[in-house]
């Protein structure tokens, strides 16, 4: 082939490539380490009753949510509805996490907007949500019975996304909504 | 995916307030340098492509504390570095590792000073067989 | 009423692109002299267009008009003067349509100096550029219009992005598109020569000095966009080879080398494929740039909020430019070869080595930016790629650059005589390595091998490029003994000699420290002391902060107060650092407010920088460099008369 073909071959492979990176999706959007891998083991108080505590031993057996929130986080309270749907349905124990938050101000909120999860534990200086690898709240993960990580969504869980991706993923655990 | 970014924007907004960084300090001068070289190489997950040493969100400050600890523990740099990438993903740092898949990364600037070299060579050793010509040219 | 007459005139701007482009290329193709005058008429039309429709722009802010959503979302009615005329080019849509007027004014520069060109070729150089116009006007129109309409309009807009309410950030879009734009010209001399196959060293003579003065406003707009970078976002970096930045720079470094590619096609026809594929090139880059900054492919700082349809009108336009070109280039450049050689030393082989560097450094940009894009569509995995492999990666093309720019500058053309040449050079080589010692040494009182690497580079560069200009001053013909051309090229390679050394000192011995500190409190810091006299509350314009008034002593002795400052805006309720530094030629003494730690106390990030001001100093050397070179008597009446003669 001529040499001064090499350019506009080159180019065309460039072109190629950067379509196929704006159809890709959202650049943001960091997939979780842990998909297909043991959730990580955490211990911590719970966030009413310091003295009990919950960890990855709680949730084994049954398909969980683990949800991490904070009452800082806004769109926290936009899915927080939702949750308490999934809850009063008993459509999958939800676990929360709360996630560098004040213990106080944790409980208020679920005493003023209600609580869905069967217990929320407190993790106050952020170490456990690293050890999960959050980075932004609200996040929310599928563990199966297991205990391994099936999924991970990050923002706020609705209708949608839970049939599209949480119930097509647990077979036979969860119930559908 | 715009609710991706409300979500982040929400997050980075809000926590701010939260952060709370007592600029870590090590007496030690070999640990401060380890420190400070690799909090400069860590991402921060939660900007916009920034280090955790130059961002002042929550994570930021949390990774910080995290990475000061391990290192007072007596963990390696590449201790370290896996700490995070398991938990993150190689996302996490800015520095690709130099194993594995991302060690082609390193050598590719070795690699294309070589080609370059080569085609210059082939290119040089072409004109100096031509007539080096005078001062007429058009 | 105005916003209406702005989107309107674009529209007529539009209509006078379309001539402007078909009319000229037509023409020229015909040798129809009356089809190709139109080139000039439609240019200057399109221009007084889009001047209209921008002034229509700035007429908006300026009166807050918030039923515009544009100004609605980037204006506010406690937003100082300066910044509303600046927030016209704060965001996506306004600065595009910065670009399309730069893109217009330059077509007119063009247009009304080609006097001393051939009618056809600037015909064909001034269709090119118009069809530049019409994909960005298209663009605008279609996808990104800044007059689209808010009803019902709020009482107050959501304010311009603090971090653009600042003086060197108003400037630093105008600068850098001036630069960005006026590749086009390069571009389109070279369509034109590819188009009518003629491509000699006239041409080359033509191409540069526009070249060289779009290169020249890139320089100061990526200049600035470092230095505001450096005393705005707080952190005392300088660069962070962050997407958009990068998207800035590999036009810049094409850019260079197209200038020393042009060089040599203009002085011994030599090149000319090169030459064309650099000019070729360089816009393109600048397209792809626009591409990465606007369509959220890439996550960035700088990055506009923009989404993916905006990307693919961009990129499909971008693919139609650059195949066009490139087909053309297949076509017409084996054709080009001369038969003229040269020996092994001599300039063109530095030139040609100067080339495939900064190609290569370009390439490695490109990739390192591309990269985390490429892993994650292939495996789904993401990885970052920041300084620390941007640093190691660029720095092995340009270190053995660096040490040929200085020799390459004094190697004669075709073929140089070794012995000659190296009793020219060995002086300065062994001056140059002993200072690479010395300066750390006696300055900053540490050395390594790296240092001495860089410092005796930068002496290197410095002390090659004073060579020929002192020696034309002591030869009593004072400056007129060496021309304009030589000695811009000497104050440029200077500037960059600087740039080295600023770099080099301030990446070995700058000092960063994160300490709390309250007022009465002191620290310590490369051996000043910062001592906080206090706290107080200020009130701006649109933002209330926190400021601290902090005395710098050295041995005791007072060198500077400064007041750093956190600012929250009362709009956007974010908050911004503004740094307090204290700025000198020889190092800077910068501090910055952390966070609050506690009712008084605050982290503080204080930075002693050695010659960074060298850095900024450098570049705009260089560009001063450029500057000279354009000057050139060869530039300015040179072509009129040969012209005159063809």
């Amino acid at each position: 082939m001529n040499r001064f073909v090499w350019p506009l071959v080159a180019v065309i492979a460039l072109l190629v490539f950067l379509v196929m990176g704006l159809r890709h999706g959202d650049p943001r959007a960091l997939p979780s380490p842990f998909i297909g891998k043991p959730a990580p083991q955490f211990e911590l108080p719970t966030l009413k009753n310091p003295e009990v505590t919950i960890g990855t031993n709680t949730m084994a057996g049954n398909y969980a949510l683990v949800n991490v929130w904070a009452t800082w986080c806004v769109m926290c309270r936009a899915e927080h509805p939702f949750l308490l749907e999934l809850a009063a349905n008993k459509a999958i124990p939800i676990y929360g996490i709360n996630w560098r938050d004040s213990r106080l101000e944790a409980i208020r909120w679920l005493d003023d907007l209600g609580d869905p999860y069967l217990a929320s534990a407190y993790d106050e200086d952020g170490r456990v949500g690293i050890d999960w690898g959050v980075y932004g709240a609200p996040e929310t993960f599928l563990v199966d019975p297991d205990g391994i990580v099936v999924y991970k969504h990050l923002g706020p869980l609705d209708p949608v996304v839970w049939q599209r991706e949480f119930v097509s993923r647990m077979s036979g655990g969860g119930q559908a909504q | 995916m715009k609710r991706l970014f409300a979500v982040v924007a929400t997050v980075l907004l809000v926590s701010s307030a939260f952060a709370i960084d007592e600029g870590k300090r090590f007496d030690d001068p070999e640990m401060q340098a380890r420190y400070e070289k690799l909090i400069s190489e860590v991402r921060c997950l939660q900007c916009q492509n920034q280090s955790i040493k130059d961002s002042n969100v929550s994570l930021a400050a949390d990774l910080r504390r995290e990475i000061a600890r391990m290192i007072d523990e007596g963990q390696t740099d590449d201790e370290i570095a896996e700490f995070l990438v398991v938990r993150y993903g190689e996302f996490a740092l800015y520095s690709p590792r130099k194993t594995g898949k991302t060690l082609v990364l390193w050598l590719v600037p070795f690699l294309l000073v070589l080609f370059g070299g080569y085609a210059l060579l082939r290119v040089l050793k072409h004109r100096m067989s031509l007539p080096i010509g005078d001062d007429t040219e058009q | 009423m105005i916003p209406e007459i702005g989107q309107f005139a674009l529209i007529l701007a539009l209509a006078l692109a379309v001539c402007q482009t078909i009319l000229p290329l037509v023409g020229a193709h015909r040798g129809d002299a009356a089809m190709m005058a139109v080139g000039r008429t439609a240019a200057t039309g399109q221009f007084l267009f889009v001047a209209v429709s921008f002034a229509c722009l700035t007429y908006s802010f300026l009166t807050s008009d918030f039923s515009v959503l544009y100004v609605a979302n980037h204006s506010q009615l406690a937003l100082p003067t300066l910044y509303k005329v600046s927030a016209v080019w704060g965001a996506h849509e306004g600065s595009l349509l910065l670009w399309i007027l730069l893109l217009a004014a330059w077509t007119l520069a063009v247009a009304s100096f080609s006097s001393g060109l051939p009618k056809p070729f600037a015909a064909r150089v001034i269709g090119v550029l118009g069809f530049l116009s019409i994909g960005f006007l298209l663009f605008a129109l279609l996808t990104s219009n800044p007059f689209d309409r808010l009803i019902p309009a709020p009482a107050d807009g959501g304010d311009l992005n603090p971090l653009l309410q600042d003086p060197g950030l108003a400037i630093h879009p105008p600068l850098l598109y001036i630069g960005y734009v006026g590749f086009s010209v390069a571009f389109a001399f070279a369509i034109a020569a590819m188009i009518s196959g003629d491509l000699d060293q006239k041409w080359a003579r033509w191409t540069r000095p526009w070249t060289t003065v779009a290169w020249m406003f890139l320089t100061l707009g990526i200049a600035l966009g470092s230095w505001w970078a450096y005393y705005e976002l707080g952190w005392g970096g300088w660069w962070f080879w962050d997407a958009v930045e990068n998207a800035s720079f590999m036009p810049w470094l094409i850019g260079t080398a197209l200038i020393h590619s042009l060089a040599v096609t203009e002085k011994r026809g030599l090149f000319k494929s090169w030459t064309l594929l650099l000019a070729i090139t360089a816009f393109s880059l600048s397209l792809l740039g626009t591409f990465l900054v606007r369509s959220g492919i890439i996550v960035s700082v700088h990055a506009f909020a923009t989404d993916p349809t905006r990307g693919f009108f961009i990129l499909t336009f971008l693919a139609v430019v650059v195949i066009g070109a490139l087909v053309l280039y297949a076509w017409r450049a084996p054709s080009l070869d001369s038969d003229v050689g040269f020996g092994l030393l001599s300039r063109e082989t530095f030139l040609l080595l100067n080339n495939v560097l900064l190609v290569v450094a370009t390439a490695l940009v490109l990739i390192g930016t591309l990269a985390p894009l490429v892993v994650e569509m292939m495996t789904g995995g993401k990885i970052s790629i920041g300084p620390p492999w941007f640093n190691v990666a660029f720095l092995v093309p340009m270190l053995p650059l660096v040490i040929l720019l200085g020799m390459g500058m004094h190697t004669a053309w075709r073929s140089q005589k070794a012995d000659a040449w190296w009793r020219v050079l060995r002086i300065p080589a062994i001056v140059a390595i002993v200072l690479g010692v010395i300066i750390p040494l006696l300055f900053y009182g540490r050395v390594s091998l790296l240092l001495v690497v860089g410092c005796g580079a930068a002496a290197w560069i410095v002390i090659s490029s004073l060579i020929q200009p002192v020696r034309s001053l002591l030869r009593q013909k004072g400056t007129a003994g060496i021309t304009r051309s030589a000695l811009g090229m000497s104050v440029a390679h200077l500037g960059m000699g600087l740039f080295v050394i600023g770099v080099t000192i301030v990446s070995a011995f700058g000092v960063e420290s994160d300490q709390a500190l309250q007022p009465g409190e002191s620290i310590e810091v490369a051996g000043f002391e910062f001592h906080m006299v206090g706290l107080s509350n200020v009130k701006g314009p649109n933002f209330s902060a926190i400021e601290a008034e902090i005395e710098i002593r050295n041995d005791g002795k007072l060198v500077s107060k400064v007041y750093p400052q956190k600012r929250q805006y009362l709009v956007q309720k974010s908050w911004m650092t503004e740094a307090g530094i204290r700025a000198g030629l020889d190092k800077d003494l910068f501090v910055a407010l952390g966070d609050q730690l506690g009712q008084n106390a605050w982290s503080v990030r204080v930075q002693y920088k050695p010659l960074i001001r060298f850095i900024w100093l450098g570049a705009l050397i260089m560009a001063l460099g450029g500057l000279i070179a354009i000057s050139d008597r060869r530039y300015r009446a040179g072509s009129r008369e040969t012209e005159a003669a063809a």
